[in-house]
């Protein structure tokens, strides 16, 4: 039961949690530098910074996955070393991470489970979860296949695990990225709950209205050292984000005449059955796509944007070569690597295993994508300054920050790897990009940087294909906009006509105007 | 109190290269106590087996004679299980590879061919590794079946082949009824490289090989390939990299090195064509390609490494009585320790004590 709160157990003039000139090195980097944090109970504490800052390092640390290089962790005023998890979790310390960690082909249960470390029989378990989801408003059924589950609601398996185990301290990295506003209005909901039992909440997210709404105390890092502890509420969202730049953000802006020109991607009444149980079937896909212009897909997560990123990319081929042109080429046929060589990019939604080889060095990620046509192999051979080269040009062009020249895609901070990506295709001058939502977990400052160069892109000829769940990020850079809803999708809507209202509808599977409907498939 | 194996946050690479010195370690204290049990002084044993070997000329051309199928087979299987292809069935391929190539030596036997045969020969063996090797290939590409089992399954059918062709149609008339085809012509053998010793141009072919490998791990697009395909398939995927055609293509390669070594065992050290051939070369190659970590140096020393093990438990035979089939335990219990601090490079052993309060 969780009946007995932790403000029970600790109330008091000592931190639950104090760090004390903790320092993180990688090599001759310094990942965190001399951080003097505070966690108090009954607090929603923010961590702010940009992508790299050092706020997942951090957070490793206290949960015990890392060792500090220097500098001491207090637990209730007493010194605390952490070999692993396990023993932060033993000492109430609770983590959902950035990244979810959870088998599909289990059910929800059995990924709880696999986490928690007791006695417990499975029978009691299983009843203990359904009751901490029941009490906590995170309603889930221990029976159900992980696959079967939206994001949202893996998430929530995340969180009950880390409920059950009743932390004092509940460490959340960027929980918001993946969800949809009414999920993270739920969320808050939760959190809210779990601060009035009396926890502590650590929170890193890159929505500063959000964390402005929610937390109490904010502690902003910049460069691995802390820049300062203040009140959220206090401060305005554009100072927060001056404070962890450094500087002001740029404003993004659309060049002032952005000329349309030929259809640069033409998809023609395009239908897939999904490849396996999980997956959405795509029927009557239609649109144009000219040169000069970029078009905005909207909606809710799992509705068939991987299917229809899949079709475009070439990694799923059509029967049909004509239900995907490309350049005016038939391509519904072609491998992804011939997409590439007629002019098309792509950037995939998730960046560890799909955009990237999480192991390999960023200049074997370059290769990745750019062997087909940019010099990076000769005669069978690759050459390797071709491929660093590329890496150089994107870490200078998108502000990459990394340890050092090459380093394994994994290390990077999640946003730095999305600025990598998104760089790497850019910077192959592709006639058609595709891209997938763009700027999960990437900070203010880099999504206005990616945002931009996709407006650029867009301003020099290029047709853009922007895949979203952000209706912000869309409507800031799309012309058009159109909503995928149970593998359809809508007519686009000029961005000017497009109101939240409208999409919202769409996105919620109805029609706008029967008339509308009727007509939008035959375009 | 229970023992957990956690997960590391950092991949640690000081273990990956320690890994194998631990099981090696490992491996060596479980000898000494399984010498014990069988009654033998385990220093004395232990020297016989690695010391030993290495104090004269004789053994040590016999461990680099020994070496070169291990290590030839193992750069194979090396790219195959990087690329995700498990082909356990390298010792049918070294056996028919012998096959083939012995076909030639056989027809070509006394009819004063020119130095041709040779070469052919060793194309032959390489030619019919491969093909045998694609057959598992393509029926896990073609139907899903499981290149594991079908590869394993396809050595003893090997074998028996083998088997029936020395004792049937290629058996020399003049053998007093052994198993065994005549020796082969001069032609048709692989050149000694030292006067009067074992050391043949084998072991020039597996340095190639070796070298060959390191340069298409490391320095071609097809290399890359085969590394993205393992590590990340998803990725490889994204990059427009065929899997199935990466199969294919790395269990031909390893058929191919298999079967050239299966005919350069034959027509070198051994002579003419018999069964027993390999004490099992095919199979311990894997353990050679995971001690040395699928890397084309690693293989190499590790290649060295489980020749020594063979000689010096002929040796130890011979000097202690220490059955031969030790070493067949050795090697089982070496490869069982190197896939264990594996895991250590990516997980850790994690003891709890059940202080943990419960909610
Ligand atoms: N294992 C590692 N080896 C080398 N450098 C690392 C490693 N892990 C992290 N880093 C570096 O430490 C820095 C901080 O990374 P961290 O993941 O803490 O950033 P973050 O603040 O969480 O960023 P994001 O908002 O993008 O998730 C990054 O520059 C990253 O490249
Ligand atoms: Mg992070």
């Amino acid at each position: 039961m969780l009946d007995s709160t932790p403000a029970a157990l600790h109330t008091g003039a000592t931190p639950l949690l104090q760090t004390i000139g903790l320092t993180k090195r990688y090599g001759d980097f310094l990942a965190n530098e001399n951080l003097d944090i505070e966690i108090w109970p009954q607090q929603i504490h923010a961590l702010l910074g940009e992508n790299g800052a050092g706020k997942s390092t951090l957070v490793k640390t206290v949960y015990g996955l890392i060792q500090p290089s220097d500098g001491e962790m207090r637990w209730l005023g007493e010194k605390m070393v952490l070999s692993g998890p396990s023993e932060a979790r033993a000492r109430g310390i609770g983590m959902v991470f950035q990244h979810f960690s959870l088998f599909d082909n289990l059910t929800v249960a059995e990924n709880v489970a696999l986490g928690l470390a007791g006695k417990e029989s499975f029978k009691d378990m299983s009843a203990r979860l359904e009751q901490v989801s029941n009490v906590y408003g995170l309603p889930l059924d221990p029976r159900r296949e992980v696959w079967q589950l939206s994001v949202g609601e893996r998430q929530r398996i995340e969180i009950v695990r880390a409920l059950m185990q009743n932390p004092k301290f509940l460490i959340l990295d960027e929980p918001t990225a993946v969800l949809t506003p009414q999920e993270a209005d739920q969320l808050f909901v939760v959190l809210e709950r779990l601060k009035a039992e009396g926890r502590a909440i650590l929170y890193i997210s890159h929505k500063l209205e959000e964390v402005k709404r929610l937390c109490d105390t904010a502690t902003i890092l910049r460069g691995g050292k802390k820049v300062s502890t203040c009140n959220p509420r206090a401060e305005t969202a554009a100072s927060l984000a001056r404070m962890m730049v450094g500087a002001d953000i740029k404003q993004v802006k659309a060049p002032a005449s952005r000329q349309t020109t030929v259809p640069r991607l033409v998809v023609n009444d395009l239908g897939l059955e999904p490849d396996d149980p999980h997956g959405v079937r795509l029927e009557h896909i239609s649109f144009e796509l000219k040169g000069g212009e970029i078009l905005g897909i909207a909606g809710v997560a799992g509705n068939g944007q991987d299917e229809l990123f899949a079709a475009l990319s070439g990694e799923r081929l059509a029967k049909d070569p004509g239900t995907v042109v490309i350049e005016g080429i038939a391509a519904g046929h072609l491998s992804i690597t011939k997409r590439r060589k007629l002019g098309a990019a792509f950037v995939p939604e998730e960046r560890l295993g799909h955009g990237t080889a999480p192991r390999m060095k960023l200049s074997e990620n370059a290769l990745l994508t750019g062997h087909a046509a940019s010099g990076m192999v000769q005669h069978g051979f690759v050459n390797t300054a071709a491929t660093l080269k590329t890496v150089d040009r994107a870490t200078e062009a998108f502000d990459v920050r990394k340890a050092k020249r090459d380093p394994e895609a994994a290390s990077l901070s999640g946003g730095n790897l999305q600025k990598f990506i998104v760089g790497r295709e850019i910077l192959r001058n592709p006639a058609v990009l595709v891209v997938s939502q763009p700027t999960w977990g990437v900070d203010a400052g880099a999504a206005a940087v990616i945002r931009q160069a996709l407006l650029d892109l867009a301003a020099a000829g290029a047709a853009v294909l922007v895949t979203s769940q952000d209706l912000d990020e869309l409507a800031e850079i799309a012309d058009r906009i159109a909503v995928m809803f149970h593998g359809h999708l809508s007519e686009p809507l000029k961005t000017a006509d497009a109101s939240r209202e409208k999409l919202g509808l769409l996105m919620g599977g109805s029609s706008l105007e029967p008339t509308e409907a009727a007509h939008a498939v035959g375009a | 109190m229970q023992l957990v194996l956690e997960k590391r946050a950092e991949r640690s690479n000081t273990i990956a290269l320690v890994s194998p010195l631990i099981a090696i370690g490992l491996t060596l204290v479980t000898m000494s106590i399984l010498f014990a049990i069988l009654g033998k002084n385990p220093v004395s044993a232990l020297a016989a087996y690695f010391i030993a070997p290495l104090t004269d000329s004789y053994s040590l051309q016999e461990i680099a004679v020994k070496a070169t199928p291990l290590v030839m087979i193992a750069i194979g299987l090396s790219l195959c299980y990087l690329a995700n292809a498990w082909n356990i069935g390298a010792e049918g391929q070294f056996l028919i590879g012998a096959v083939a190539g012995s076909w030639l030596a056989v027809k070509t036997q006394g009819t004063g061919a020119g130095p041709w045969v040779l070469p052919v020969m060793l194309l032959l063996g390489a030619a019919a590794g491969a093909l045998y090797a694609l057959i598992p290939a393509l029926c896990k590409v073609k139907f899903g079946a499981s290149e594991i089992l079908t590869s394993l399954m396809l050595v003893y059918v090997a074998d028996l082949f083998l088997d029936y062709l020395v004792r049937g149609p290629w058996r020399d008339p003049a053998g007093f009824n052994f198993p065994t085809t005549a020796e082969f012509d001069p032609v048709a053998t692989v050149p000694i490289l030292i006067e009067g010793g074992r050391l043949h141009l084998g072991a020039i072919i597996a340095l190639v090989v070796v070298a060959a490998g390191a340069v298409l791990l490391g320095k071609t697009i097809k290399g890359f390939e085969i590394r993205v395909v393992g590590a990340a398939p998803r990725a490889a995927r994204f990059g427009g990299f065929n899997s199935n055609q990466l199969v294919l293509l790395t269990f031909a390669i390893s058929g191919a090195l298999a079967g050239m070594a299966g005919i350069i065992e034959v027509a070198g050290p051994v002579g003419h064509l018999q069964p027993g051939i390999s004490p099992g070369y095919g199979f311990t190659a894997i353990i050679v390609a995971f001690l040395g970590r699928l890397n084309p140096v690693g293989i190499l020393i590790a290649g060295l490494f489980l020749a020594l093990t063979f000689i010096g438990g002929e040796q130890a035979q011979i000097a202690m009585k220490i059955p031969l089939d030790v070493t067949k335990v050795f090697q089982g219990i070496l490869l069982f320790y190197v896939l264990a601090c594996d895991s250590l490079i990516l997980y850790r052993f994690r003891l709890i004590f059940a202080s943990r309060q419960v909610a």
